[in-house]
């Protein structure tokens, strides 16, 4: 062959492999900038389990806790509130809390281990803002039976954070993974079952 | 002292194409003569921008990116950095009147079909840079972590939590952590100063080469290459440098006496600049009473708050704005310029003003009553514009164009 003239087969063959190998690599460089975005070491150790004493929330109080940099919901549910449950199973979205998260020891009517105390998320399921605790009846609207409401965009819960029907929030709050180290003292963020979140 | 001067700039002539640059940019670019009001916009943004970029590089020299101290540095700025307070803002001030220029030239591409053929690149340069001011506004707002800053982003970042499956990861990837917090806020200044504004001048170069390869739309939307004399220069254009130049600072000097009244009278602009909940630092464990982003964003935001579903209501804003990218295809009509449009392009355009104008009052306000079913009807109509914008616009009746452009 005349040291001129082109094999345009082969170049063709290699500008191919080239840009395949090549795409490969700028492929393989970009994952580290990519998973550099990812929590760090730091906040990963800061979303470490927090305990808390809950003998001072006297019935029907709310304390809140951060957990992960988040609000955790506290509260010290009455008999009334508690009842209040089933009178509003009609106008809740996901009554059961099937579609909503929660752990298996949660996945129950009142959503908590022990029916008074619920520990929710306290973050609205729609876009993150905190909701507002109303636990007096008829505060929100008529007919109110107790529970959460978000000033934003106007979404509601009920007592055990279940959502309404006709809000823009999708879920129920979510329950964070706790368990009760003693009758007064709980841990967030961790279970005996399922173990750190 | 002319000679050197003359030899030295054959000197860099030969070396790199300053004079060339020159003619094809300014002296001899020749722009219709028939420029009006709405034809000041494109020249304002371009010194909006170099003004962002200066004060921003002088902020910056006295800013912490750091949740800790955030908060504080800003009040550093305000108090104790020499013209710290001038600098702030003449910044947020400057965010704002990007804005109110940007959307008053995106009128004016919608006024006289500055879209259609052939500058479709033109305007998807243009939306492109719109798509970086936004993000720009965005990351800049979280900066001061006031507790607006902070419910804003938690509130925005959180939409992506709306992609069924990959959408609780993503916005732990977006955040670097479980909520909003000081490793956010240190990603956002490094976009917010580095990444975007680079990203962004560049488009500025492709948008003005784009334009000027094509040349410029008139209020007349018509070509005014079809005339050309003797030495192809067009008989209704004018070179931009010196009349254009000349215009712009003129119109650079009207928009200075406005922008310096409200640094100098009204920087909060009663809070519509700057938000009142955001004199309060970050906090995450409690949301102001009303939510609601800086003006220039709340259409979009009433859109998503008009939607009783998330994912649609996302997907929905989202769409608000990426539909903008299809104008140039969706416009139908045989001419540009709304003077030789007929009764059916003027009235939607008009219902589109209002109901865009309406919804930036809604996103502002409390989403209660009758004002959510207000922001469902201008969702309907702002959307209806451009869906039914084929149609309307082929149907419409048009005036005769003239041949040459009108004074």
């Amino acid at each position: 062959m005349n040291a001129d003239e082109m094999d345009s087969d082969r170049r063709r063959f290699l500008t191919a492999t080239a840009t395949v190998i090549g795409g490969i690599g700028a492929a393989c460089a970009a994952f580290p900038f990519i998973a550099s975005w990812n929590p760090g070491v730091k906040a990963r150790a800061l979303g470490a389990p927090v305990e808390v004493d809950i003998s001072k929330i006297e019935p029907g109080q709310k304390i809140t806790v951060a957990w992960r940099g988040q609000p955790i919901f506290i509260v010290h549910r009455t008999r009334q509130e508690l009842d209040g449950l089933t009178i509003v199973t009609e106008h809740l979205r996901d009554p059961l809390s099937k579609e909503s998260v929660q752990p298996s020891y949660a996945d129950n009517i009142y959503r908590s281990i022990k029916p008074d105390i619920l520990v929710l998320i306290g973050i609205c399921t729609h876009l993150g803002c905190v909701p507002l605790y109303k636990p007096e009846l008829g505060s929100v609207e008529p007919g109110w039976e107790g529970g959460f409401f978000c000033p934003c965009h106007g979404s509601k819960y009920d007592m055990a954070g279940r959502v309404y029907k006709g809000v823009p929030a999708p879920l129920n709050l979510v329950v964070p993974p706790y368990q009760f180290l003693s009758e007064t003292q709980i841990r967030i963020g961790e279970d005996k079952k399922e173990g750190a979140a | 002292m002319q000679a050197t001067l003359r030899s030295l700039l054959g000197w860099v002539d030969a070396r790199f194409p300053l004079t060339k640059l020159w003619n094809e940019h300014l002296a001899q670019y020749y722009a219709p003569r028939n420029f009006n009001f709405w034809y000041y916009f494109g020249s304002l943004a371009l010194f909006v921008l170099a003004l962002q970029i200066i004060t921003g590089i002088w902020l910056a020299m006295s800013y912490t990116p750091t949740a800790e101290s955030a908060f504080d540095s800003v009040e550093y700025i305000m108090r104790e950095v020499p013209w710290g307070w001038l600098l702030r803002y003449l910044h947020s001030t400057g965010a704002s009147f990007f804005f109110i220029v940007i959307y008053l030239h995106m009128f004016r591409g919608l006024l006289y079909g500055s879209y259609k053929k052939p500058r479709e690149l033109v305007w998807l340069f243009g939306m492109l840079i719109f798509l970086c001011l936004m993000s720009e506004a965005f990351m800049g707002y979280l900066l001061p972590w006031g507790n607006m800053s902070f419910w804003g982003a938690q509130v925005i970042t959180s939409l992506f939590g709306a992609i069924p499956y990959i959408g609780d990861g993503l916005v732990e990837w977006i955040r670097g952590d479980y909520n909003v917090s000081g490793v956010t806020l240190n990603r956002f200044f490094s976009l917010h100063v580095v990444a975007i504004p680079l990203i962004f001048v560049g488009l500025v170069v492709f948008h003005i080469l784009s334009l000027h390869e094509v040349g410029s739309n008139n209020p007349d939307g018509i070509e005014i290459k079809k005339h050309k004399n003797q030495e192809g220069i067009p008989l209704d254009g004018v070179p931009f440098h010196p009349y254009y130049t000349v215009k712009d600072l003129m119109g650079l000097a009207g928009f200075l006496i406005i922008f310096c009244a409200v640094v100098f009278f009204v920087p909060d602009m009663g809070g519509f600049f700057l938000e009142h909940p955001n004199f309060e630092p970050a906090d995450p464990l409690k949301t102001p009473v009303h939510i609601a982003p800086v003006w220039y964003m709340t259409p979009y935001y009433a859109i998503l708050r008009a939607i009783p579903d998330k994912l649609t209501g996302v997907l929905a804003m989202f769409a608000s704005v990426g539909i903008w990218f299809f104008i140039p295809w969706l416009d139908r009509s045989p001419v540009n310029s709304i003077r030789y449009r007929g009764y059916l392009c003027k009235g939607a355009l008009t219902l589109f003003v209002i109901s865009f104008l309406t919804l930036g009052y809604l996103g502002s306000q409390p989403p209660e009553g009758s004002l959510v079913l207000m922001a469902r009807i201008c969702s309907v109509v702002y959307f209806l514009f451009f869906l039914l914008m084929p149609i309307y616009t082929r149907f419409d009746k048009v005036k005769p164009l003239p041949d040459r452009v009108t004074d």
